[in-house]
């Protein structure tokens, strides 16, 4: 959706209107625009996003009315206009209170976690059933063709975060059905996150903006950013990597590696372009969005890659599914049962295991119905909790050899490792089957042939001497807006330089994303990858 | 002051900007060159400095087989061919009505082949076609009339946006044309001095011009076989001219859903609503301007021209009391020999047929309808003596390439 004329022209549009309109109004044109590009994606989609936000906004609502309701109980016993309640008739009507919005949170958590259930597995549920059903021999089970509205996951998951958000008294319900409306359909987002929540989202979302040159120059420099890594870089190499991963048995040995450091180009280029474009947007808004992407190819050990790499995304899992679950009743009694075996830290710690590994199987299956993305999910947890397992003996290594550690070599070393052991672990996204990523990372090494990688073969990929030029040029000036940008915002550091500087960077960036950039007729501009969560 | 800098350099800096971005554009723009010459035909139009007593419009079938240069050296007519490869009757419409803006002829003839298309064929040449117009609301309206599935018309506005993935793939003669685009055109007629006999070539079953009508149609594999004229740019040029970034072929050509022109009993179309609705146009224009239109079928061995086809041609033309020169029915009055006097097989003429059938043309023109003799105009006589140096030149370099390689490559 981003990569079409009509967008461009909505955009500059809007930009215009946004700041014409007094500013009072300025958040219900976000409204409209935000429904006409919904409505554009597609007709029927408005209408979950609504069922979404009138039943989280009525939630949100009903559950404070009884915080309000125990407030007011609690006023006039202080007040005394109600006889003065014994400890336990008190805790018996908290309870009932907390009860009742348990209920209204657990009602619409499931019919909204529901659609989406329903909407994004209900083939694979069946594809399942239908390997047993065939391995019986009983008859199979028909596919559904389901409507999936573009950015489900992600709306839901925002409005979820806001609906628990409240249950927690951890923010304020929005009284405004259209205010909370905007919140969840915000139109930059819908595409492919972040993943806001309420309380930082909002403040900016609603309020005035007066229009500032700085505020919208470092937006719309934000964009065009975005737009360099998607159309210059990600959608280039795209090519190539579609002909790696469609033919496995062709692409083996070396070109397994080669498929994996190209996956890794398009990924982070395509989707941290994407928010680039998502956060330039909102910010020419006036709109603050969350970072999503804090330079992950720097990482040095995966819980830090998982830190810094779609961070929106593992804050939500780590908010609201890991630390509910560690702290859950049916956890504690785990806990409790494994304490005599395992002792108190042990036990502890297969409470950890498990909702480390509950956490990771759902951050895979929303990345995609299939049991790849499952496993892949579930070989990052077992990574992590390995990781954290062997953490002493980091230490140890550590404390033995401080100059090494301290050095900028030993730091390299542990930047790559971490790079090379996410992009195996990507094999898992990469290919469509478990199988098939597991027989490509072992051919990967059984099978690697360096001299089977000639120009001619590289060429074959889809891509000319010139387009692995371009490449290599949008590669490392990547690596370099992120070495530049370690201390400090490249923006702001552009911001300092001489008008020309600024201005000749802003031009080369512009000329670059026309001239050199996968648009247009001829190129299915390929869609964001992750458009489909 | 300190504002009144800001605004200075504001404006400086969108101007180099823009002038950055039409510098490129022409970079990426095809020069039509090397390969496709047809791309420039279009533009020539511009160029001209004089005005024309004879306008004709249409597609191959006009400018590879009308030498206007045969009508001045004969005749004394002045006319221009405003025609492209695959030019649709709605191009020919707006054609007409963008050449109207800058001179009023006293005849317009349209070759009426393009009739038996009823919806857009290709990007390329709708492309080939409107890119080379002057814009205007003509152009608007007809890039607007022409556009296939998945063009759009902001591709139009800025060439850039269509041709940027050239830069990859940039040739010598995008530099050396930056400028001054290759003059290919004789008053808008492609020449090509070589000879391929029908004989000699499949591309085209003559039989049906012996009378047999239902040759083609009964032997379907035949016509599948037949090359359609309207292919007369090398397909595998288009595909294949080593640009690999620039894909051509991407726009959905023709929908599939798109209903196809109806069959006449013979095999022929029956011609759609669209192309009849705009030659009425072209009608009513001429019309209008007091300019008398004349319909013209340029003989062909492929594709065939069925008798219903020319029937329905022949009704038009009765209806509305307009003359229609078919050639098929001149083949002895012209001498038109598809032994000797066409290049590739039979589709079209090589500069022998177009000089049989210009000068047929010219005699029709000047002594039914009037046309007058400019010859004795001093100033038109060194324009078109400097046309004709430049129409001599082009025999004498192609016939020397033929006798170098033993066929053509630079035109």
């Amino acid at each position: 959706m981003f990569i079409s004329y009509h967008f461009i022209a909505f955009l500059l549009l809007l930009f215009v209107l946004y700041y014409l309109i007094p500013k009072k109004g300025q958040w219900v044109l976000l409204l409209i625009a935000n429904f006409l590009f919904y409505f554009s994606a597609g007709t029927y989609y408005p209408l979950f996003l609504l069922a979404t936000s009138f039943t989280v906004w009525l939630a949100g609502i009903m559950m404070e009315r009884r915080d309000q309701q125990w407030e007011a109980y609690n006023a006039q016993i202080k007040a005394g206009d109600i006889p003065k309640p014994t400890r336990e008739e008190k805790k018996k009507k908290k309870a009932a209170v907390n009860a009742k919005k348990k209920r209204v949170m657990l009602c619409c958590l499931l019919f909204n976690l529901g659609i989406l259930a329903v909407l994004k597995y209900t083939n694979f549920v069946i594809d399942n059933v239908n390997v047993l059903a065939s391995a019986m021999g009983k008859k199979e089970l028909p596919y559904v063709n389901l409507l999936l509205p573009l950015g489900i996951s992600f709306y839901t998951f925002q409005a979820v975060a806001y609906l628990l958000d409240v249950y927690w008294n951890k923010a304020k319900a929005q009284r405004n059905f259209l205010k909370f409306t905007l919140f969840v359909s915000f139109f930059p987002q819908l595409i492919q996150g972040p993943i806001s929540r309420y309380n930082d989202l909002s403040e900016t979302l609603y309020a005035p903006h007066s229009f500032d040159w700085k505020t919208v120059r470092f937006g719309l420099e934000r964009i065009l950013w975005g737009y360099f890594k998607k159309l210059v870089i990600a959608d280039r190499i795209s090519v190539a990597v579609v002909m790696l991963m469609g033919d496995p048995e062709y692409y083996t040995g070396a070109y397994v590696l080669i498929g994996m450091l190209f996956y890794a180009v398009q990924l982070y280029a395509d989707f941290t372009g994407g928010i680039d474009i998502t956060i330039g947007i909102a910010q020419v808004l006036g709109v603050h969005v969350e970072e999503n992407f804090i330079r992950p190819f720097f990482s040095k050990n995966i819980a830090e890659y998982w830190r810094r790499w779609h961070i929106t995304m593992g804050t939500w899992f780590r908010d609201y599914v890991f630390y509910p679950m560690s702290i859950s009743k049916p956890l504690k009694k785990v806990t409790t049962a494994t304490k005599k075996k395992f002792g108190m830290a042990g036990a502890r710690r297969v409470a950890v295991y498990i909702s480390t590994m509950v956490t990771w199987f759902a951050t895979g299956i929303w990345h995609g119905a299939a049991w790849h993305f499952v496993v892949w999910g579930l070989v990052n947890g077992v990574i992590i909790l390995a990781s954290e397992e062997c953490a002493p003996l980091y230490a140890k290594f550590h404390k033995k050899f401080p100059k090494l550690v301290s050095t900028w070599g030993y730091r390299a070393f542990q930047v790559l490792r971490t790079f090379l052991m996410m992009c195996c672990i990507r094999l898992f996204d990469t290919y469509a089957s478990v199988r098939g990523a597991a027989k490509q990372f072992v051919h990967m090494f059984t099978r690697f042939d360096l001299s089977a990688v000639t120009k001619q073969e590289m060429i074959d990929l889809g891509l000319s001497v010139q387009d692995y030029v371009i490449l290599m040029l949008g590669v490392l000036l990547m690596f370099l807006v992120s070495m530049y940008g370690r201390n400090g915002s490249v923006r702001e550091k552009i911001a300092k330089k001489p008008y020309v500087i600024r201005y000749g960077i802003f031009v080369l960036l512009f000329f670059a994303i026309l001239l050199c950039g996968n648009y247009g007729i001829g190129f299915d501009a390929q869609q964001f990858i992750y458009n489909q969560f | 002051m300190k504002h009144g800098k800001k605004i200075v350099v504001g404006v400086l800096s969108v101007l180099v900007v823009v002038a950055l971005f039409f510098a490129a554009q022409r970079l990426v723009e095809p020069k039509y060159a090397d390969d496709l010459l047809e791309g420039n035909f279009t533009a020539e139009y511009y160029e001209e400095t004089t005005k024309h007593d004879v306008i004709m419009v249409g597609d191959c079938e006009v400018y590879e087989n009308i030498d206007p240069m045969v009508l001045w050296h004969e005749y004394g007519i002045t006319s221009y061919i405003r025609g492209n490869a695959q030019q649709l009757t709605w191009q020919s419409y707006y054609m007409l009505e963008d050449t109207l803006k800058y001179e009023k002829p006293k005849a317009v003839i349209y070759n009426v082949q393009a009739l038996t298309h009823g919806e857009p064929q290709k990007e390329e040449y709708n492309r080939m076609t409107l890119d080379g117009m002057k814009w205007s609301k003509t152009k608007w309206d007809a890039i607007n009339a022409s556009m296939c599935e998945g063009e759009n018309m902001v591709d139009y506005m800025f060439p850039i946006l269509r041709y940027h993935s050239r830069i990859t793939s940039l040739t010598k003669s995008d530099l050396t044309h930056y400028v001054t685009p290759r003059h290919i055109t004789h008053n808008g007629y492609y020449m090509r001095v070589d000879v391929l006999p029908a004989s000699e070539s499949d591309v085209a079953d003559p039989s049906w011009l012996l009378g047999d009508q239902d040759t083609a149609s009964d032997t379907g594999d035949e016509e599948e076989e037949a090359v359609d004229p309207w292919d007369a740019v090398d397909e595998e040029a288009l595909e294949d001219d080593g640009d690999a970034s620039d894909p051509w072929d991407a726009v959905d050509q023709k929908d599939e859903n798109t209903p196809k022109e109806k069959e006449t009993e013979d095999g022929g179309v029956e011609f759609g609503d669209y192309p009849m609705q705009y030659l009425e146009k072209m009608r009513k224009l001429c019309e209008k301007n007091g300019i008398r239109l004349i319909l013209m079928k340029a003989p062909s061995l492929a594709p065939q021209w069925y008798d219903s086809e020319n029937q329905q041609v022949v009704d038009y033309a009765n209806k509305h009391d307009l003359p229609y020169i078919n050639f098929y029915d001149l083949l002895e009055e012209t001498g038109v020999d598809f032994e000797t006097d066409t290049y590739d097989g039979g589709l079209h003429m090589n500069l022998s047929g177009a000089t049989k059938l210009s000068k047929y043309l010219g005699k029709v023109l000047s002594e039914q309808y009037g046309m007058k003799d400019h010859r004795s105009d001093a100033s038109l006589a060194k324009v078109y003596d400097e046309k004709y140096k430049f129409h001599q030149e082009m025999i004498r370099k192609q016939q020397k390439e033929l006798d170098d390689y033993g066929e053509i490559r630079s035109y």
